[in-house]
């Protein structure tokens, strides 16, 4: 079971990386994305993952069974999702504003911050 | 039910027994604060004239509690916290140590005093689209990554910060604020996300997320494969957030889009969360790996610390040349890092909480001058020197306090770390320290120069009267931050017993554990140090 998701998580990292060496927003954004979604697939991974003993306490009993899942990191995926998913709302709110406003997606004509030519500073008193 | 064979549990194993003595609630206090001050900022926004009392207030009280936790940790050493009574590792532990608290007081003090300057530069719009409520979240982050002692922790408050950023980064939405923040946002996000993958295989590694029992448990461990590769990713990712070369680029693109204000808080606080980050992992968790490390840090810093001053020379925009200026002063806190000694580190300690003031305080005297003088081109700026006094002195105390001059702040972290590179016969680390020190004092009196000395130009209004209000909330303002600097520089000692302090406690992790842990439980601890966590 480690393995495939060890597998997976090697796929969605690939995938992040082409995209997001990519020029344009859009698919930088998307590779954000599974860049997250491939960080929590690895914390899921690091925890044991098993389908046959569930993490209840049984009545009567003061700690789960031997064997049993991992509870610790599905809760941190959880935390971890959510603050991704946040995130991504932001970006994606801020993409579209920032491609109404520059009329464009592509990262080397998005150069308002740092305007191309810009003169020399002073040289002499 | 079960309830009649319950066998006879111990609960003091697990369980912090008594409550926490009424100081020690000073640890969570800038969070409770931090957010409830929000939350009411929030509600009173469309009240433009009550929220920056409400705003003023929090930050007010912040700068209080942070102000008596470093006095707590000064005197009674090192504070825990453990959330929802469970002992560590098992609860959420905040802890502050003497690095922690006193970069939480400084932060606290840029925080008030970019919080008073917003007082007159942010307007109606921005305040009811959140200018203060973002502040604080920020703030509540920054101090709270200084404070938590686990490692997931650390990571959400990466993320609280960075959300509150965002938010100030956009507000006013003007196109170069608008591409400024793309990049900004992207960047840092691909450098939490690097920082949540490191988490996970620590997580992996050692079953653990308290960063005490990550210390010990990687103290412990004998192979060395593994760790390292952790201790790299953990410096890739912080290094990113740091702004050190060559991962600096998203800097300079966005710190100068927003107010200035905005920038002040930034250049204080945002990289040297970073820094502190990298202080914590590589010296409290890997300390070991640090030494195999020490060497590609080393250059990474000469790089930044060379590269940002050289940057700084190159800009004929004076917001940035200020973001240039944050980078070299990476490189050279990152330099205390590389050498690992105790003096290495207390100069690092000395020039962050140094750095953090002085820098916030140039940004905020480049927004009087830019309000002052109309513009933020060294080609066009000239005649302030007549016109305003009081900031050129206020100018060339900044100049010189950052470029490292005697005889304020900056000098004595300087001397520190050339002493500790000549130490340990790194000459090139020393060099570049003070090559970077002679190229910021050009590129900083380059500016009091053509903005202050030259005369003004033909026509040109200095200190008309639309920026008054900006110019009489700044001179105090940056008066009481200029205090802080002199102090320092002419009566350092308070100042560099505290950095030994720190640098002593970073050196010996050991006894990080042993707070966290209590002195019985780290020597049970460090005998069964291959016990798992099932």
């Amino acid at each position: 079971m480690e393995v495939a998701v060890a597998v997976l998580t090697g796929l969605y990292f690939a995938v992040s990386i082409y995209l997001m060496l990519s020029q344009h927003i859009i698919r930088i954004l998307l590779g954000t994305v599974t860049l997250s979604t491939g960080a929590n697939l690895t914390i899921f991974a690091m925890g044991r993952i098993t389908r046959e003993v569930p993490p209840i306490i049984p009545d009567g009993r003061y700690l789960p069974a031997e064997g049993a899942a991992n509870a610790l990191p599905q809760a941190l995926v959880l935390t971890a999702i959510v603050i991704a998913f946040s995130l991504f709302a932001f970006l994606l709110v801020l993409v579209m504003r920032s491609y109404q406003e520059l009329g464009t997606d592509d990262t080397e004509a998005m150069r308002d911050a740092e305007p191309r030519g810009e003169p020399l500073p002073p040289l002499g008193y | 039910m079960a309830t009649a064979e319950k066998p006879k549990i111990n609960l003091e194993d697990a369980f912090v027994m008594e409550a926490p003595a009424l100081a020690d609630w000073l640890i969570v206090a800038p969070l409770v604060v931090g957010f409830i001050f929000a939350a009411l900022c929030l509600m009173t926004r469309k009240n433009t004239k009550l929220q920056p009392l409400i705003a003023m207030s929090g930050l007010v009280l912040i700068l209080a509690c942070v102000a008596g936790l470093f006095l707590h940790v000064l005197f009674n050493g090192t504070v825990i916290m453990a959330m929802g009574r469970w002992l560590p590792p098992f609860g959420i532990a905040f802890v502050a140590d003497m690095l922690g608290a006193t970069l939480a007081l400084v932060a606290g003090i840029v925080g008030l005093a970019t919080g008073i300057y917003a007082l007159r530069e942010a307007d109606d719009t921005e305040r009811r689209y959140g200018f203060y409520p973002f502040l604080l979240m920020m703030l509540a982050g920054v101090i709270c990554a200084f404070l938590t002692g686990d490692i997931f922790n650390l990571y959400v408050w990466f993320e609280v910060l960075l959300l509150g950023s965002f938010g100030l980064l956009v507000l006013g939405s003007r196109r170069e604020q608008l591409d400024g923040a793309t990049k900004y946002a992207f960047l840092n996000l691909v450098a939490t996300t690097l920082f949540l993958i490191a988490v996970a295989y620590v997580y992996g590694l050692f079953g653990t997320l308290n960063m005490a029992d990550i210390a010990r448990k990687a103290a412990a461990m004998e192979d060395v494969g593994p760790r390292l590769t952790i201790a790299a990713l953990f410096f890739f990712a912080f290094a990113m957030k740091a702004a050190a070369f060559p991962l600096n680029f998203w800097l300079p693109a966005s710190y100068h889009t927003p107010r200035l204000a905005v920038g002040a808080v930034f250049a204080g606080l945002l990289t040297k969360v970073g820094v502190y980050a990298l202080l914590r992992v590589l010296l409290t968790l890997f300390p070991t790996d640090r030494d195999d490390l020490a060497i590609s840090i080393a250059v990474v810093a000469a790089a930044s610390m060379l590269l940002g001053a050289l940057g700084a020379l190159a800009q004929t925009d004076m917001r940035r040349l200020l973001g240039y200026l944050v980078i070299s002063g990476i490189g050279i806190m990152l330099a205390g890092l590389a050498l690992g000694s105790a003096t290495g580190l207390s100069g690092t300690a000395f020039y962050t909480a140094h750095s953090m003031v002085v820098m916030t305080a140039l940004y905020l005297m480049v927004g009087v001058i830019g309000a002052a003088g109309g513009t933020f081109d060294l080609n066009r700026a000239g005649g302030l020197y007549k016109a305003m006094p009081w900031l050129s002195v206020i100018a060339l105390i900044l100049a010189f306090s950052a470029s490292g001059l005697p005889p304020f702040s900056g000098l004595w972290p300087k001397i520190y770390l050339v002493k500790a590179s000549i130490d340990v016969g790194a000459w090139w680390l020393a060099g570049a320290i003070l090559v970077s020190g002679f190229l910021t004092t050009i590129a900083l009196v380059r500016l009091f120069a053509y903005a202050f000395w030259r005369p003004a130009r033909e026509g040109a209004s200095v200190g008309d009267a639309a920026a008054r209000p900006i110019i009489a909330i700044g001179y105090p303002v940056l008066a009481g931050l200029c205090a802080l600097t002199v102090i320092a520089g002419v009566y350092p000692e308070p100042f560099i017993q505290v950095a030994d302090r720190i640098a002593v406690e970073l050196m010996n992790p050991a006894g990080y554990v042993e707070a966290v842990y209590g002195p019985a439980q780290a020597a049970d601890a460090a005998v069964s140090t291959g016990e798992t966590t099932q």
